[in-house]
């Protein structure tokens, strides 16, 4: 490692967390330490304290409430896909959340983390967003409470001030006949990185027509994005062939990828448009109550 | 930048003993394990969470020593390779892993045997395709996987005879 | 625990069986040490300071600072090693890959290295060393480096093999060149000509141990070197060359080896290690990090092949064309020669030719890897023959046994096939269960073959019976995949003791005599045989030690299942442990050596099948089913057989849809990650069937092939030929990853 000027605390209490953050300019909260540990063996950042938040209640707490849940911000992952109640209830949430990495990673990685990193291919993002997550966030200044889609700003970018971290999300219990999915595209089956990522929830009427939908993309733009034009396109409409081409050409339309050595632009413009009309079909299924599982 | 990193003293349980050790503050703990503790068992194929050969269970959890700060071990109880077997008998894991040739090199070998039994511990009887996916996140390129897939479900099976 | 026996195998006692494996008990239990695992008295750390740099001249390098930093013990540049004027061309080379002199020429070059008193140090100590650059422009595919114009890499680097000699230096090294027959006339008789391209990326080895060396020098020029690697003779001959030292100053220690597949044959910390021990005057130990690994070492050749190809309607080859540019890395060596020669070794052309090239680039110079160059003319000849095969509506079986090399053919390099199991290796899959399913709906079915010579070369074991009558065996090459289980069944037959009862040993350099890397599928023929000669060496002196007890002549004494008896059936036979505990009176210890240079190699081939699905909306392929079928000449320890074919497949598999070096323009490696250079994992994969077929080796005395390598050469055609059954694209590019697979899906469907 070539960190070795680095200090190391373990607050108890977000006060304490909050205190530590403001005094050091280059303090760093972590959870699990799955993304900070290998950019930091990588050269970047350097921070001078570490700032474990795991020995914090609040951030590691997973708590019922009469309207959903809420997550502590560095609870590992495989608690939520562990949990039979959450993973039924929000399965497409879950299901992304279980797609971080190995089991290893799962036993550390933390939503918190995966949306902090600011990465634009974190798979839970595009989950969180399509069931409109919302983060606590403590600071200097207090608490506040925004949208999960408010957070980053582009790649490695968050709109949290340097005194401010997430201490837990919000996340509401779906209405009646909704079902939400994500899906990604990998090379490989496990242990990679989103090419593209697409996440929905749907919400049906009696007739079996779209009554709502959130439809969001990963890993084809600088943040993970909602997609109005495709949500549009269902909205009043059956689920069927026409609808989910218009779902997919939307999905398309509104990436902004880029060219890397994981994917081309082309790939990753054509592939939002198939995962996204996959995505909706899973999720639509869910909420119909016949289809549960999702691709692994 | 040059002043060296504060270190702090650390207690926790390895293998079922109670150990201390004087931890880097922004080391990591497969550093500690190695290097400071003696545990060489517990190897380092890449350091970034990648390979999978640096698992050990942390309060029963699979994970990556190398993910993980050293100073993050105070209070916690932890299982190495070296903790695997008793003193007078192998985890069966580790006997369907010498009989079935589930190891070439045997580098991979110490991850794959801590990530199946975290696996084994939650799920006595896994289908093929989950041993497949619980065992994803541990890297060989020796075997091509087959046998070491078979060792686990012919451990699964043993451990479920003598449950 | 227990210990099947193999009824396949009547006549033998032990081989062919699958007792457990003597270094299995430390590598299950985390006992077993490794490179980066000894820990030496007094020891310190060192880092490795590496170009970022393709290509640039190296202006001035100031250590001054870094001196100064905590805990710096020794800091070496080029400047630390002897010039490298006087040394053969490959020295030199060996010299400067292993630290940079007057020029970087690959990113991940060492400039200067470091030991401190922890890793931290020394690597923070490394980024301190002060290195000024003047970049040069670099080259980085064969395309680029052998155009007109091109940045050359080494002023006096002039084409070998051409006639005349080129009078300028240029990025071709050298030139291979194999021909027979008349092409014009192979053509003329052909029903169906194709001609194609075809490229392949550089692939890494992916060993999961990163390299790592540990050295003691002392005052007296002598230095103990622990090293892991596939050849810790080899190890040290090197590193004594591009140090200026005489080899056997030198003790290198093997380690275990955590993966090598020909990665591991060649130098790169060792002599820094050396030079920082003693400069430092303490034990260093340097280990890579896993970026240093893919930037620095391995990988194996990316290429361009053109190849055109001519067949009659009733399935015979009648001419070949083929033209091969192999990347060298850095430094001349690809294996274009080799993949030269086995391009149509599994066939019987009468009209060929074959040139390839080697030619220097801006990346990390290529090693060895499992049947190096094989493959990659494969993925070219393979593709190209069930190209053909659809072209005249045959089936590529009956298309490759209508042409099969056997015994009495001649090679394409030259010698004559003796006995070989090619044909047996086709007919194990037509007959297979796999082979005889119909394809699943919506799967598309691959078929290809390979072939690999195997080799013999220099082993020398030392066989010990201890008083109690247990044996020791002991040898010089270090075990990569379960080897020591061979030579602990061989002596166990020699002897006819149990297996148990043997301890094989992998010893030093100043313990066992010179013995080549274990490389070339070698160890279990060549070693395997020194192992047997040396246990018959010792039943014959039992022999005789028991004429000596009965006082008869040792024509009356035979060795039967670990007894000598005297063939009256007078004297109670006396066992192993017998005249063992007797020895001190029938001419003291029992011991042998036997050493050789072992020829008769036995070629080795290999046919592969494989199913699988193709995502179409995505391009994402998901192998389905899998069946090799090799022949080992005879499986010592079938399941290390089997071990040894599953993971050449499953390595091939990766070669084939994922793994691949991607630079950046600026030339600097853009996956230098497990993370996104992707090797399978366990999910990616179903059980990988094999078929272990038996044709034995006649210069064998228990018919040893070698097994390690050829398995890895059909796989990358085998799945384009099964992509292309699937969706009707043909992929001639590799990888064929989903980016690349959907694009041709893509333009399918424009068509
Ligand atoms: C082998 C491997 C595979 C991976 N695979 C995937 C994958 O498939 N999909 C995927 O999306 N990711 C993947 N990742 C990335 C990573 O595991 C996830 O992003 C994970 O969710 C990060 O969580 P963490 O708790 O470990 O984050 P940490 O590393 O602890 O933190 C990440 C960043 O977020 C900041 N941060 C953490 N918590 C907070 C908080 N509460 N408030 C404010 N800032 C915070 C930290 O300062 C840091 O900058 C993988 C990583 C590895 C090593
Ligand atoms: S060393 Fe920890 S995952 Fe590779
Ligand atoms: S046995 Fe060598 S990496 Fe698994």
């Amino acid at each position: 490692m070539r960190n070795w000027y680095m200090d190391y605390l373990a607050p108890t209490s977000v006060e304490e967390a909050v205190g530590a953050l403001a005094a050091q300019p280059d303090a760093r909260v972590f959870a699990g330490a799955t993304d900070l540990i290998p950019q930091i063996r990588a050269g970047r950042p350097e921070p001078g304290l570490l700032i474990d938040l795991k020995r914090i209640d609040r951030c590691t707490t997973v708590t019922k409430t009469d309207t959903g849940w809420v997550v502590g911000a560095a609870t590992p992952t495989s608690r939520l896909t562990e949990d039979p109640d959450f993973s039924s209830t929000l399965p497409g949430l879950s299901e992304a959340a279980g797609l971080i990495g190995s089991d290893q990673i799962q036993n550390r990685s933390s939503l918190g983390g995966n949306l902090c990193n600011a990465s634009p291919a974190a798979d839970s993002v595009p989950a969180m967003l399509v069931n409109e997550v919302r983060a606590v966030v403590a600071g200097g200044n207090g608490t506040r409470t925004l949208p999960v889609g408010d957070i980053t700003t582009g790649p490695g970018k968050t709109s949290l001030a340097d005194d401010e971290f997430i201490v837990e999300f919000e996340i509401d219990a779906p209405p009646p006949n909704t079902g939400d999915a994500y899906l990604r595209m990998i090379p490989r089956t496990e242990m990679d990185i989103a090419v593209v990522g697409a996440g929905a929830q749907i919400t049906l009427d009696a007739d079996g027509n779209c009554a709502a939908a959130r439809i969001a993309l990963g890993a084809v733009a600088p943040t993970a994005l909602r997609v109005a034009d495709a949500e549009a396109a269902l909205v009043g409409n059956p689920i069927n062939d026409d609808t989910l081409a218009a779902v997919a050409a939307a999905a398309s339309a509104a990436c902004n990828p880029i060219d890397d050595k994981r994917g081309t632009i082309a790939y990753r413009k054509q592939v939002a448009g198939v995962l996204a009309k996959r995505a909706v079909k899973l999720a639509a299924d869910r909420a119909a109550g016949t289809n549960a599982n999702g691709a692994h | 930048m040059n002043t060296p990193h504060t270190k702090s003293v650390v207690s926790c349980t390895i293998n079922g003993n109670a150990t201390q050790f004087l931890a880097d503050s922004g080391g990591t703990l497969l550093n500690a394990l190695r290097d400071d503790i003696g545990l060489t068992g517990v190897k380092e194929g890449c350091g970034t969470g990648d390979c999978g050969a640096c698992s050990i269970l942390v309060e029963d959890r699979v994970t990556c020593a190398c993910l993980i700060f050293a100073p993050e071990a105070e209070g916690a109880t932890i299982v190495t390779i070296e903790g695997l077997a008793e003193a007078d008998h192998l985890h069966p894991l580790q006997e369907t892993f010498l009989e079935g040739a589930a190891l070439q090199c045997g580098v991979c070998t110490p991850g794959f045997l801590m990530a199946a039994k975290a696996l084994l511990d939650k799920n006595p009887d896994p289908t093929e395709t989950e041993i497949r996916y619980a065992l994803a996140g541990n890297l060989c390129r020796c075997t091509g996987y087959d046998k070491i897939i078979r060792a686990v479900q012919d451990a699964a099976e043993r451990m479920r005879e003598n449950a | 625990m227990t210990m099947t026996e193999d009824p396949t195998t009547p006549g033998y006692k032990w081989v062919g069986t699958r007792p457990i494996r003597p270094d299995g008990l430390d590598k299950v239990t985390g006992k077993a040490r490794f490179g980066a695992d000894l820990i030496l008295p007094n020891m310190v750390e060192a880092a490795v300071l590496r170009s970022r740099h393709a290509h640039a001249r190296i202006l001035s390098i100031d250590t001054a600072a870094a001196l100064e930093m905590p805990g710096v013990q020794a800091i070496i540049t080029g400047d630390d090693f002897p010039p490298t004027d006087d040394m053969a061309p490959g020295d030199a080379h060996q010299a400067v890959k292993v630290m940079a002199r007057d020029k970087v020429l690959f990113e991940g070059h060492p400039v200067a290295a470091v030991a401190a008193t922890s890793r931290a140090e020394a690597q923070a100590a490394a980024k301190a060393i002060v290195v000024t650059y003047e970049q040069l422009p670099h080259v980085l595919t064969v395309d680029e480096a052998m155009a007109d114009g091109a940045p050359i890499l080494h002023d006096d680097l002039i084409t070998a093999n051409v006639d005349p000699a080129p009078e300028t230096a240029s990025n071709i090294a050298s030139r291979a060149f194999f021909e027979r027959g008349d092409l014009d006339e192979g053509f003329a008789a052909a029903d169906a000509i194709l001609e194609r391209s075809y490229t392949t990326k550089p692939v890494h080895q992916g060993y999961i141990e990163p390299h790592a060396a540990v050295a003691d020098s002392g005052q007296n020029g002598r230095a103990n070197l622990w090293v892991s690697s596939q050849g810790h003779f080899d190890m040290r001959t090197m590193t004594a060359k591009v140090l200026g030292m005489s080899a056997s100053k030198i003790k290198a220690t093997p380690a275990e080896i955590g993966g090598g597949f020909g990665g591991k044959t060649t130098i790169y910390l060792e002599p820094l290690a050396v030079l920082l021990s003693r400069k430092a005057n303490r034990p260093v130990r340097v280990v890579m990090d896993r970026d240093e690994v893919f930037m620095a070492t391995g990988p194996t050749s990316g290429s361009s092949m053109k190849i055109k190809m001519g067949i009659k309607n009733d399935g015979t080859i009648t001419a070949c064309d083929l033209w091969m540019a192999f990347e060298a890395g850095a430094f001349p060596g690809s294996p274009v020669g080799a993949a030269s020669m086995t391009a149509l070794a599994c066939y019987d052309v009468d009209n060929f030719r074959i040139e390839g090239f080697d030619v220097v680039v801006n990346k990390p110079k290529v090693a060895a890897y499992r049947a190096p160059g094989a493959p990659i003319s494969a993925f070219a000849v393979e593709s190209m023959i069930d190209e053909l095969a659809r072209a005249i509506d045959m089936d590529p079986i009956e298309l490759r046994l209508a042409n099969a090399a056997k015994e009495g053919v001649q090679a394409p390099y030259g010698p004559v096939f003796p006995r070989i199991g090619f044909i047996e290796t086709l007919e194990a899959i037509r007959d297979s269960d796999h082979y005889r399913s119909p394809v699943p709906e919506g799967q598309g079915r691959g078929l290809a073959s390979g072939f690999w010579f195997n080799i013999g070369g220099n082993s020398v074991a030392t066989v010990n019976v201890h008083a109690d009558g247990n044996v020791s065996v002991i040898t010089g090459s270090p075990d990569i995949g379960g080897s020591r289980s061979s030579m602990a069944l061989f002596a166990a037959e020699e002897f006819g003791i149990d297996v148990e009862r043997v301890q094989p040993h992998i010893a030093d350099t100043d313990t066992i005599g010179d013995t080549d890397v274990t490389g070339g599928s070698r160890v279990t023929l060549a070693t395997g045989k020194v192992v047997v000669e040396a246990c018959r060496k010792i039943v014959t002196d039992l022999c005789r030690r028991a004429a000596k007890t009965w006082d008869c002549e040792i024509e009356d004494v035979e060795w039967v299942q670990g007894h000598a008896q005297h063939v009256s059936g007078t004297e109670s036979p006396l066992s192993l442990a017998d005249l063992a505990a007797n020895a001190g009176r029938t001419g003291g210890p029992i011991s042998a050596t036997h050493a050789e240079n072992v020829r008769g190699a036995g070629a080795g081939f290999s046919t592969q099948l494989v199913d699988l699905a193709v995502d179409e909306e995505t391009g994402q392929t998901s192998i389905v089913r899998y069946t090799t079928a090799q022949d080992a000449g005879k499986a010592i320890h079938p399941s290390y057989v089997e071990g040894q074919m599953q993971g050449g497949v499953v390595q091939g598999i990766g070669w084939a849809l994922n793994e691949e070096y991607i630079h950046r323009a600026d030339g600097t490696l853009d996956n230098p990650s497990f993370l996104d250079y992707r090797i399978p994992v366990a999910s990616d994969l179903p059980m990988i069937d094999t078929i272990v077929v038996e044709v034995p080796n006649p210069n064998h005395p228990y018919g040893v092939r070698g097994v390690g390598e050829v398995g890895i050469v059909p796989p990358m055609a085998a799945i384009a030929n099964a992509i292309d059954r699937a969706t009707d694209c043909r992929m001639e590019h590799l990888p064929m990853s989903p980016v690349a697979l959907l694009e041709a899906i893509n333009e399918r469907n424009a068509d």
